[in-house]
């Protein structure tokens, strides 16, 4: 398992900051939240990152994609993540696109994935009922109707939810609430009578919704994967996301601790500058360190993706340590962000704020620091 | 590529042949190889395994062939500690020899001295201590004073040292003297090698809050080293000091490593891991009942996981040969707090048996605990407090003004 980046990753990772930088800085985003933008992402830029070959990074080459594998999109997300993109690379590719390679049908594969690789499909993966993420607690159940299923219940935190072309739905076919068994996911048309999508706006600007199924009609072909045995596949694509999330809070998080070192060696107060009291170069020395973890956990899990020796236990513990601990981090970070910038840090203005909500919602999103911390106690038999 | 699948498989084979059974058992604290001129072996394949692994030059894979060491690339080294991982090897010897002398002495040392010490150390033949800080020298270290003297072809050497670990059982010193007092501090300090058993030296353990005595006072009056011991240049020696540090961090982060691994005394102990200790003292099955204890635990356990990737990262992303840099800063801290936090966490694990001290109703295990998790408390002191580190990290790695250069003169 390599800890260091190939000579492609490397020059896809300079080539996607220069990218972020040069058309999607944070500006982009108070755009779109300042405008209230109906779509809630700049869909020039999703073209151009499709045409860069983003969107198919990941996916393989015999459905249109770059074969790039995990590594490849991982060093995306991180940059992305250090201009706080807001675009469909996470509902669509790391979930929707992960989901579709992992469960679907060699059929849905070959219609599916390709028009994700070109930016033309938007997906939304509805998994989350209560306020928290718990895969497996929910009560969405999808029942037999002769040869097709009624789906009915209520999702939320669903990300893109009010501008996908298709969602993906996590439903029950059998099955208590909180059993792994029964597990069924769903390709369901947005349009279809009985679905209400309602748009959530989130403190980190991004798109989110609540969506409802009323005695929904979804056809036996749009079965993702196996009746009832869904679990095992929504593992491993929640996973995949765990990490690539993972990666683009890696982004956000040196972002915010680049910008604040700079800041330490500007401001001046008692006629030095700040840098130099002790009160805060320890505080940013640890931050250091615990960045320098946050890049190997994330790196580690990247890679164990992309080994074909790695084990589904190994790639769900290393997810849950990259969750974990990024998810940790970037909480840190963006709060000392604030307060080493002092009063300009709480202004609207100032940019910074921007990286506080979306560590926050970044940290909310599939499973919060205790989730993982649970699931690696689990996962570790204590 | 091939050649290194090459190597592989010799090296697999090789240590198949020679590392005897017994060595590829969890290490006991009694069953330590330090070396030296009377060396102990208290488990007779401590020995042959030793003395094996010296014959291909492995226990300093990396040195030159010229004196002795392995001479191996980075990529080899790196199979040969997985190879080694693989069927739980034994390190063949603990020495300082290797781990901070033998580095700064093939950077900085002359082609004689290298000669002279080098092939000792690989093969385990002198055990070294380190004379650096002093009574009033702890983290201020470059203000040290013990003194050199030139007298004709050697110098005479006053002064006393202090936290010098195994001084009472080591046959040379690698020492730091001052050899100007009018100078700024870090320019009159060199760095000189001698014989612990001239005439003029005493040591005398020091006992610590765990019972044990690691460290020693150490007190030189009128020692006399041939002059051509100084190693490096005259009043040059603070940057030979700085980079020794640099390995020492490196040696000392790597209880950390250890601290994420169920390594200790054996695999049915009670105490071999956070967890399972946790669950054994409390009669839990399958899930540790204790909900607060569990989050902390998988926490600590998730921080060794990322670090001990950090610190193969780190290895992965060096030169060859250029040996530890600024990130041995980081690497020491964090390392010496996670095995804090590791003992910290054991004596919640395990409760009021882990704070016996002696005699029964204790296992020796249990005792060993109690006295590891006092002995932990000097890894963020020793090799550079904690602080230290911060401050090392603050103005090499990040950049941040030096808020101690007006101190410094």
């Amino acid at each position: 398992m390599a800890l260091v980046l190939n000579e492609d990753q490397q020059l896809l990772k300079d080539s996607a900051k220069s990218f972020c930088q040069q058309n999607a800085p944070v500006s982009q985003l108070r755009r779109l939240r300042d405008s209230d933008d109906a779509k809630g992402f700049d869909a020039d830029t999703w073209q151009q990152m499709a045409a860069l070959g983003w969107a198919g990074m990941a996916i393989p080459e015999e459905y249109g994609g770059y074969g790039f594998g995990y590594g490849g999109l991982g060093v995306v997300l991180e940059e992305t993540g250090r201009s706080l993109i807001s675009s469909p690379l996470i509902p669509t590719v790391l979930l929707g696109a992960s989901t579709i390679n992992e469960l679907g049908s060699e059929r849905q594969k070959l219609e599916l994935l390709p028009k994700i690789v070109e930016g033309e499909l938007l997906l939304a993966m509805a998994i989350d009922e209560t306020t928290f993420h718990a895969p497996t607690k929910f009560n969405t159940t999808a029942t037999k109707s002769g040869e097709n299923f009624k789906l009915n219940g209520s999702k939320t935190f669903v990300l893109d939810g009010h501008i996908a072309n298709k969602l993906i739905v996590v439903a029950r076919t059998s099955g208590e609430s909180d059993s792994a068994k029964g597990i069924s996911l769903f390709l369901v048309d947005p349009a279809s009578p009985g679905v209400e999508i309602s748009r959530t706006h989130m403190v980190d600007s991004r798109n989110s919704s609540k969506i409802t199924f009323t005695d929904v009609e979804v056809f036996a072909d749009n079965l993702l994967g196996d009746e009832g045995n869904g679990f095992a596949g929504l593992t491993r694509v929640l996973d995949r996301a765990c990490i690539g999330l993972a990666a683009e809070m890696l982004g956000g998080i040196q972002e915010v601790f680049d910008r604040t070192l700079e800041y330490l060696k500007q401001r001046e107060q008692f006629g030095v500058l700040i840098g130099s009291f002790q009160g805060l170069q320890h505080r940013a020395a640890s931050m250091y360190s615990e960045i320098e973890l946050c890049k190997s956990a994330v790196i580690a899990a990247l890679s164990a993706l992309d080994d074909e020796h790695s084990t589904e236990k190994e790639i769900s513990i290393l997810a849950s340590v990259a969750k974990a601990k990024l998810s940790e981090v970037y909480c840190l970070v963006s709060n000392e962000g604030i307060q080493m910038h002092g009063g300009i840090g709480m202004t609207d203005e100032f940019d910074i704020g921007f990286f506080i909500k979306r560590a926050r919602v970044a940290q909310q999103f599939l499973g919060d620091v205790g989730f993982h911390r649970q699931r690696y106690a689990s996962l570790n038999g204590f | 590529m091939f050649a290194l699948k090459d190597f592989q498989n010799s090296t697999r084979q090789w240590l198949e042949e020679n590392c005897p059974q017994s060595m590829r058992t969890p290490m006991v604290q009694e069953e330590i190889v330090w070396g030296g001129k009377s060396p102990t072996f208290a488990n007779p394949e401590s020995k042959l395994w030793l003395d094996r692994m010296a014959d291909k030059g492995w226990t300093c894979p990396s040195w030159p062939t010229e004196y002795g060491g392995g001479g191996l690339l980075k990529e080899e080294i790196i199979i040969l500690n997985q190879e080694l991982a693989r069927i739980n090897a034994r390190p063949a010897i603990t020495s300082f020899g290797i781990s901070m002398l033998g580095p700064v002495l093939l950077e900085y040392g002359s082609h004689e001295h290298k000669m002279e010490h080098i092939p000792k150390i690989v093969r385990g033949e002198i055990r070294w201590c380190q004379g650096y800080s002093e009574p009033g020298s702890g983290s201020d270290l470059a203000s040290l004073g013990t003194k050199a003297d030139l007298q004709g072809d050697n110098y005479l050497i006053n002064g006393s040292k202090v936290w010098t670990s195994y001084a009472d059982k080591a046959d040379w010193i690698f020492c730091l003297v001052r050899t100007d007092t009018d100078v700024p501090k870090h320019s009159g300090i060199s760095f000189i090698l001698f014989d612990m058993s001239s005439e003029g030296i005493s040591t005398k353990p020091i006992q610590l809050i765990s019972g044990s005595s690691p460290f020693c006072e150490t007190f030189f009056d009128d020692v006399k080293v041939p002059a051509g011991n100084l190693v490096g240049r005259l009043n040059e020696g603070w940057t030979i000091a700085k980079r020794l540090l640099q390995h020492e961090r490196t040696m000392i982060s790597s209880f950390g490593l250890a601290s994420g691994q169920s390594d200790r005394g054996g695999t049915t102990s009670t105490v071999a891991s956070i967890e399972g200790a946790a669950m054994h003292y409390r009669g839990d099955t399958d899930k540790l009942s204790d909900s607060v204890l569990r989050d902390k635990i998988a926490q600590f356990k998730i921080d060794s996981d990322a670090f001990a990737f950090t610190s193969r990262r780190s290895v992965e992303e060096s030169k060859q040969g250029q040996g530890p840099n600024a990130t041995s800063s980081m690497l020491k801290n964090y390392g010496c707090e996670l095995n804090k936090r590791r003992y910290e966490l054991l004596l919640e694990a395990v409760g009021s048996q882990a704070l016996g001290w002696e005699g029964d109703g204790f296992s020796t295990d249990e005792l060993q605990v109690t006295r590891d998790w006092l002995r932990s408390k000097a890894n963020s002191i020793e090799g550079g407090t904690s602080e230290v580190q911060l401050n090392v990290i603050a103005k090499r790695v990040l950049g941040l003004p030096d808020i101690l250069s007006l101190a410094k003169k």
